[in-house]
């Protein structure tokens, strides 16, 4: 881990000067589009000897790799669904982060509450948590899955919230939120994902069953 | 001698990519081939009408918005405003009728977007779903700068609307028309002389007038198999007899007649969309109509075109500020009832091309 934190910012810190050409002053930080981390990378593999070799612990390369292809179960409740799908379409894209839809819960990592759960559904949602192979993540999409939503309060067939039923990792408030919030929630899954000791917990785990 | 088999029931759903929503479909199979199929609904109830008796005519228009069919929130609006303002007398002025006829069609346009993109992923073209999205997202944008909403806009108000539109949108509006209209054909390079599109659904899951009306089909549905209603000729509300515009009617009463009238109807609400922008009146935008809005005693019933069919609300009033009882005839219902008569007799890849192509929402359906 602390290798791959210090070969990072060597490669920041060596994209600063040549990123700003002209009036360093007025911005004294690089914008994100001014740094080429992969042209950095590359300049500083070649100081090393021995070339083309990146330092990292095994965790960290497990946790990068489960973080850039989180695959979603295509379920979609109510209204937050259409918005699910418009980040999945053109303009938010989300397949540039990795994320391709499943239409099995067996092939799937996370599952995206996306709208208002009936008490009906809520065995339904309960059972595809379980049929997803661990390790697996809940966000909670919307007002309603959260929290039963800003409308449904004083309703008898709404579920106050999803987290009665599955644990929730990450909660993304509106109604319904734009996709860009999902878009930040998944941000935000993954980087939960990547502080994951996920070798340390199943070798614990291992220990507990033997 | 006919070998007989054991006739197989398979559950599809609740959770299934191809049901939009939560539906579940208790499908009876002797083969591949579907003998009965029996939908099984219920599971988004959201007890919307009986939320409305406990909230204020002003409140429920956020309610329709969601706990109605939430791919048209502006419609569900436009009945709910409709009926209220009916019953207590309520003349919204000339240029706010004008308004909710172009929201009322943009979102028109907006929903048969998202049938069309969803539909052909189901039927295996992934790039229809993200061409149409790609101007869905154009007509959002539209929305959210006058109602600040993507989805969810509560921007129909008793007596009008509740903003007036900013300075260089009807221009913008107009624009957008113009490239909508080559979008369309586009699609139709895409899907209308399709050969795989073609076989999976021409002559697919008819359904004849006759069985149509019976069954209470409405809307794009009803006008495949040669129903010639809508409820924009039939009745018009706001200001619908004053545009021209054709209501597209087929005869063969299958998917791809549903599709053909649904891809008319888009067009023809460009034509009625410029109609409206170019006529636009100016003046006020809400008539005066008090916060604490009382209904005077008495019912009625409006229905409006939705684009799912025909969208009714059957509003009683005791006199109060709440609603005493609303019953909202959901066009998607109807439509699903019709599901049964369809599919009999089809293979089991049928299925999903059907059900498709009558454009439910589950939440229209359970309310």
């Amino acid at each position: 881990m602390s290798t791959l934190k210090t070969s990072t910012t060597m490669a920041t810190g060596s994209a600063t000067p040549a990123a700003a050409p002209a009036g360093p002053a007025a911005s004294p930080l690089p914008r994100r589009s001014q740094i080429a981390p992969i042209a950095d990378a590359v300049a500083i593999m070649d100081q090393i000897p021995g070339g083309g070799l990146i330092l990292t612990t095994v965790e960290a390369a497990l946790n990068w790799g489960r973080a850039s292809s989180i695959w979603p179960l295509t379920f979609g409740l109510a209204c937050c669904a259409i918005e699910m799908m418009a980040a999945y379409a053109s303009r938010f894209d989300l397949d540039r982060m990795g994320i391709i839809p499943r239409a099995t819960p067996r092939q799937a990592d996370l599952i995206i509450v996306a709208g208002r759960a009936t008490i009906r559904i809520a065995p339904i949602v309960r059972r595809l948590w379980e049929q997803m192979p661990e390790p697996r993540y809940v966000i909670s999409m919307g007002s309603c899955a959260t929290c039963g939503g800003p409308f449904y309060y004083d309703n008898y067939s709404i579920l106050k919230g999803i987290d009665q039923v599955i644990p929730v990792d990450v909660y993304v408030p509106g109604c319904p939120p734009r996709p860009e919030a999902l878009i930040e929630g998944i941000l935000k899954l993954q980087e939960k994902i990547k502080r994951e000791p996920i070798l340390r917990q199943q070798a614990a785990a291992a220990l507990r069953g033997a | 001698m006919a070998l007989r088999t054991e006739e197989l029931m398979l559950n599809m759903g609740p959770q299934h990519p191809s049901t939009h929503g939560v539906l579940r479909l208790v499908v009876t199979l002797d083969g591949e081939n579907v003998m009965d199929v029996q939908p099984d609904i219920g599971y988004l109830h959201s007890s919307v009408e009986k939320m409305m008796e406990h909230r204020t005519y002003v409140q429920n228009v956020a309610l329709v918005d969601r706990g109605m069919d939430y791919l048209i929130a502006l419609n569900n609006e436009q009945a709910y405003c409709l009926a209220v303002e009916q019953l207590a007398g309520i003349a919204p002025p000339d240029r706010a009728r004008y308004i909710r006829v172009i929201f009322n069609e943009l979102n028109r346009i907006a929903s048969h977007l998202v049938w069309l993109g969803t539909w052909a992923i189901d039927l295996g073209a992934t790039t229809v779903f993200l061409w149409c999205f790609r101007e869905r997202e154009m007509i959002l944008d539209l929305f959210e700068k006058v109602t600040g909403g993507r989805l969810h806009h509560v921007y129909y108000r008793l007596g009008g609307v509740y903003a007036d539109l900013p300075e260089g949108w009807v221009e913008q509006c107009g624009a957008f028309l113009d490239y909508f209209l080559q979008r369309v054909d586009e699609y139709e390079t895409l899907l209308t002389k399709n050969p795989i599109f073609l076989a999976r659904t021409k002559g697919v899951g008819t359904i004849s007038r006759a069985d149509a009306i019976a069954m209470g089909a409405s809307g794009p549905v009803a006008r495949a198999s040669g129903v010639a209603y809508d409820v924009r000729k039939a009745a018009p509300y706001e200001v619908y007899d004053r545009m021209e515009f054709n209501v597209p009617v087929l005869t063969d009463g299958d998917c791809y007649a549903r599709y053909l009238v649904r891809l008319t109807e888009m067009r023809e609400s460009v034509r009625i969309l410029r109609q409206a922008l170019l006529n636009l009146p100016g003046g006020e935008i809400r008539a005066r109509v008090p916060m604490t809005m009382k209904a005077p005693r008495g019912e009625i019933y409006v229905h409006t075109e939705s684009p799912r069919g025909d969208l009714g609300i059957h509003l009683v009033s005791d006199g109060g500020e709440t609603p005493y009882r609303v019953k909202i005839r959901a066009p998607s219902f109807s439509n699903l009832y019709a599901l049964t008569e369809m599919m009999k007799g089809w293979k089991i890849a049928d299925v999903i091309a059907i059900l498709g192509s009558i454009d439910i929402v589950l939440s229209d359906v359970d309310r």
